[in-house]
């Protein structure tokens, strides 16, 4: 019965999001005010009757309802129960509909808050709606998650073992939260051309930072759970699905220094629009990398190729549909503010220059070797080198430009002035440059010039936080997001160069050394989780000759996948991390093992950390001074007279 | 899909040739003498695992890198340049093995694409500057 009512609310959602489209749409005109009320309410509906949906299928994996055959395939009686939850989102049809609660999530908020008038609310909800309609019938059509299975089998297959972990058991809503929270700019955007109301980007502010804050913190879920899951300490690997992600996040963040110009000075209007577009297609772009099966990896579920074609032409559809109205629309928009070459505008301006080059960068190294294999059948492979070449100078200049922003005013700055206050950060700089060069082994000029940068992006938001002092919490919005950039450079840097590793057979009673640490090997024992078995082993840090901590590095082997999955053990100072992989078995006790030290890793996230802080810090001055905004702001009317 | 479908039977292929290899894969040999090792590793991770997602030879268990790595450590006690063993995965494999895509022709869009669009959209920041400086007056 369960699937039946998860299918029926599916069907009553889409009927929803339709009228809500053609509501949203009609109400964005002057005199529409009962189409409005319409489309505001069929946004409740839409959210109500899609978390119905979802409820029911979460309901179906707790209760292992095998003859639904998503669960079926995916879940399994043995596993712990967060799994059997997060299982929902393991697959691709159960991730599909997390996508859409959440875009219908959105739509709720747009419609709750009501944020930049009644037209270009209404008409920001029409465009949500499409977009939900869109992936709705995407899902009954083709993903459909209630799909029955007669006869139901006794046992499921199980969810992928290595997606049986906390980090990623969050890792999808918290991307998903960042992916689709575009949709919500993009709507407001398409709204605001069809409008022609200029308090758009002051409107979808907290939904740009919501989704930036959820993108940075998806981001770094996703990188953490590679490094300790995958077993060889890596923590990005460049590859087309991380990709798919960092695009939409390089983005957004060019789109919230851009609609910053745009609120304050009236700047860089049709550059934030399209930035707005862009977003939230590469979102879309991501979604059809991952699902479409044109990369391999653990998070391309779908390879069925009418899936595929279908978000081929929902892409089309939204990005081709949004471009025409920019090009339609675009044009009838004010020029620009006047700002002086040394001014706020211009930093921001540069920031753009350098995101939007590091995306392209991204962008051309992730379709390139597709597209090359479709055009000749030459089949070449882009890794790690080509982005140390290409994006990571691009990326390094624009860091040198960070300090600068904050610290000049709107419209007229004084450089020089602004270039003395920042002496103190310069001074960081150097001497982070020569205890680096003075102190760590081995020498590294690359990693002198990081920890230059670092120390110079630091010292500036150090200097920035005294300068505001005592001013409200989001004037400091800035700053820590400006820091968590230079603190991730820090641990990125120290764990690229001064990692050291050690692959060795030890038998038990042996110890082994890596880095500063000695490790005294006692064996191992053989475990039994709730679905799988593991051979666990146990090492003992030895610091001058008496045990100290224990590490439980294990091997686990799931049962009802018949795979293997290394579960790494990590001791960490904060500073450094002591990272344990076990390996084979060797006969007589003898196990494989790998272990790295890896100095300043925890780093890389707590810096993704403090700038989704940033984030928040920045949303919640919003929000408390979110009363005076929601009277129609729009000092003035940007759309020239037609 | 097409693809996947050749990539399943390479590795089975590889399976098959070299099932004792398995169970060697997470220790490789190592040179007694650290440059050599040293430039073992720095090659290993210039070389793709094909059959995994996005692993490069040194990081991967499977059995392809396990062979890529003893091929590779073989020509390096041969003496073999590091060019002659490039050449020779490459004439193996295809430059699909390569971490870092080779720079000719068919692959300038792709070295040169980023900064083309760095230069454009550095122009349009500069007569953008321009024009809003010019605004002002």
């Amino acid at each position: 019965m369960t699937g039946e009512l998860g299918q029926l609310a599916l069907c009553f959602a889409l009927a929803l999001s339709l009228v809500m489209a053609v509501a949203g749409l009609l109400g964005a005109r002057e005199d529409h005010t009962a189409a409005r009320s319409v489309a505001v309410s069929s946004a409740f509906g839409l959210f109500v009757f899609v978390a119905l949906a979802f409820g029911t299928l979460t309901y179906a994996f707790i209760i292992s309802d095998f003859s639904i055959m998503d669960v079926a395939s995916n879940s399994n009686t043995l596993k712990p129960l967060v799994y059997k939850i997060s299982g929902v989102w393991g697959n691709h049809e159960g991730s599909m509909l997390l996508w859409v609660l959440v875009l219908s999530i959105y739509a709720a908020l747009v419609a709750g808050l009501q944020r930049g008038g009644p037209r270009l609310t209404s008409a920001a909800l029409g465009v949500q709606g499409l977009l939900a309609a869109a992936f709705l019938l995407f899902i009954l059509f083709t993903s459909n998650p209630f799909l029955r299975l007669d006869p139901a089998p006794f046992e499921g297959a199980g969810l992928n073992p290595l997606l049986q972990d906390p980090g990623l058991a969050m890792h999808p809503p918290m991307l998903y939260a960042g992916y689709v929270g575009l949709s919500a700019s993009f709507s407001y955007a398409a709204a605001a051309l069809l409008v022609g109301e200029a308090g758009w980007a002051r409107a979808a502010r907290p939904f740009m930072l919501v989704a930036w804050m959820a993108l940075t913190c998806g981001i770094a879920l996703g990188s953490w759970w590679a490094y300790y899951e995958l077993g060889w300490g890596g923590f990005w690997g460049w590859d087309p699905v991380e990709n798919a992600s960092l695009m939409p996040w390089l983005i957004a963040t060019a789109l919230l220094h851009s609609a910053l110009a745009t609120e304050k000075s009236g700047a860089f209007r049709t550059w934030s629009l399209l930035l707005a577009i862009a977003g939230f297609s590469l979102s879309l772009i991501g979604t059809f990398l991952v699902r479409s099966g044109l990369t391999s990896s653990v998070h391309a579920f779908a390879t069925d190729p009418t899936r595929g074609f279908f978000i081929m032409v929902l892409i089309a559809l939204a990005i081709g549909g949004a471009l025409a109205l920019f090009a339609w629309r675009a044009p009838t928009l004010q020029g620009g503010a006047a700002f002086e070459p040394a001014s706020r505008e211009t930093t921001l301006l540069l920031n753009n220059v350098f995101l939007v080059a590091a995306c392209a960068c991204v962008f051309v190294g992730t379709l390139y070797p597709m597209v090359l294999d479709a055009i000749n059948g030459t089949k070449i492979s882009v890794g790690p080198p080509y982005y140390v070449l290409t994006f990571a100078p691009i990326f390094f200049a624009l860091l040198l430009l960070v300090p600068f922003g904050p610290q000049l005013n709107w419209r007229r700055g004084d450089l020089k002035a602004v270039w003395r206050s920042l002496y103190p950060a310069l001074g960081l700089a150097a001497v982070a440059c020569v205890v680096v060069l003075a102190v760590a082994s081995p020498r590294s000029l690359a990693a002198a010039g990081a920890f230059a940068v670092a120390g110079w992006l630091i010292g500036a938001s150090i200097l920035d936080i005294r300068k505001r002092r005592g001013a409200r919490a989001s004037a400091f919005a800035a700053a820590l997001a400006h820091a968590g950039l230079g603190i991730t450079l820090l641990g990125v840097t120290g764990t690229t160069v001064w990692r050291s590793e050690t692959l060795t057979v030890v038998a038990p009673g042996q110890t082994m050394t890596v880095g500063p640490y000695t490790l005294r090997f006692d064996g191992v024992t053989r475990v039994k989780g709730p679905n799988y078995i593991a051979d666990r082993g146990k090492f003992v840090i030895m610091e001058d000759g008496k045990a100290g901590a224990t590490m439980l590095p294990e091997h686990r082997l799931y049962l009802a996948q018949g795979q293997d999955v290394t579960d790494t053990a990590i001791h960490t100072t904060g500073l450094r991390d002591l990272y344990l992989a076990l390996g084979d078995d060797r006969d007589g006790g003898r196990f494989a093992v790998r272990a790295y030290v890896s100095p300043l890793a925890p780093l890389i996230w707590l810096g993704g950390l403090v700038m989704a802080l940033g984030g928040a810090l920045s949303l919640w001055g919003r929000l408390r001074l979110s009363e005076p905004e929601n009277k129609p702001a729009a000092p003035a009317v940007a759309m020239a007279a037609e | 899909m097409k693809c996947s479908g050749v990539k399943t039977v390479i590795a089975l292929l590889l399976l098959m040739g070299s099932s004792n290899a398995v169970f060697a894969a997470a220790v490789p040999e190592t040179f007694s003498d650290p440059a050599k090792e040293a430039r073992a590793r720095h090659l290993q991770r210039q070389f793709f695992c094909l059959i995994c997602a996005g692993e490069s030879v040194d990081e991967s268990n499977s059995s392809f890198a396990t062979d890529v790595r003893r091929l590779l450590r073989e020509q390096i006690a041969e003496g073999k340049t590091d060019k002659q063993i490039q050449d020779f995965f490459v004439a193996r494999y295809g430059a699909a093995i390569l971490t870092k895509p080779p720079v000719e022709p068919a692959t300038w869009l792709l070295w040169l694409g980023p900064f083309g669009v760095l230069a454009i959209a550095g122009g349009v920041a500069w007569v953008t500057i321009k024009r809003a400086g010019k605004a002002g007056t």
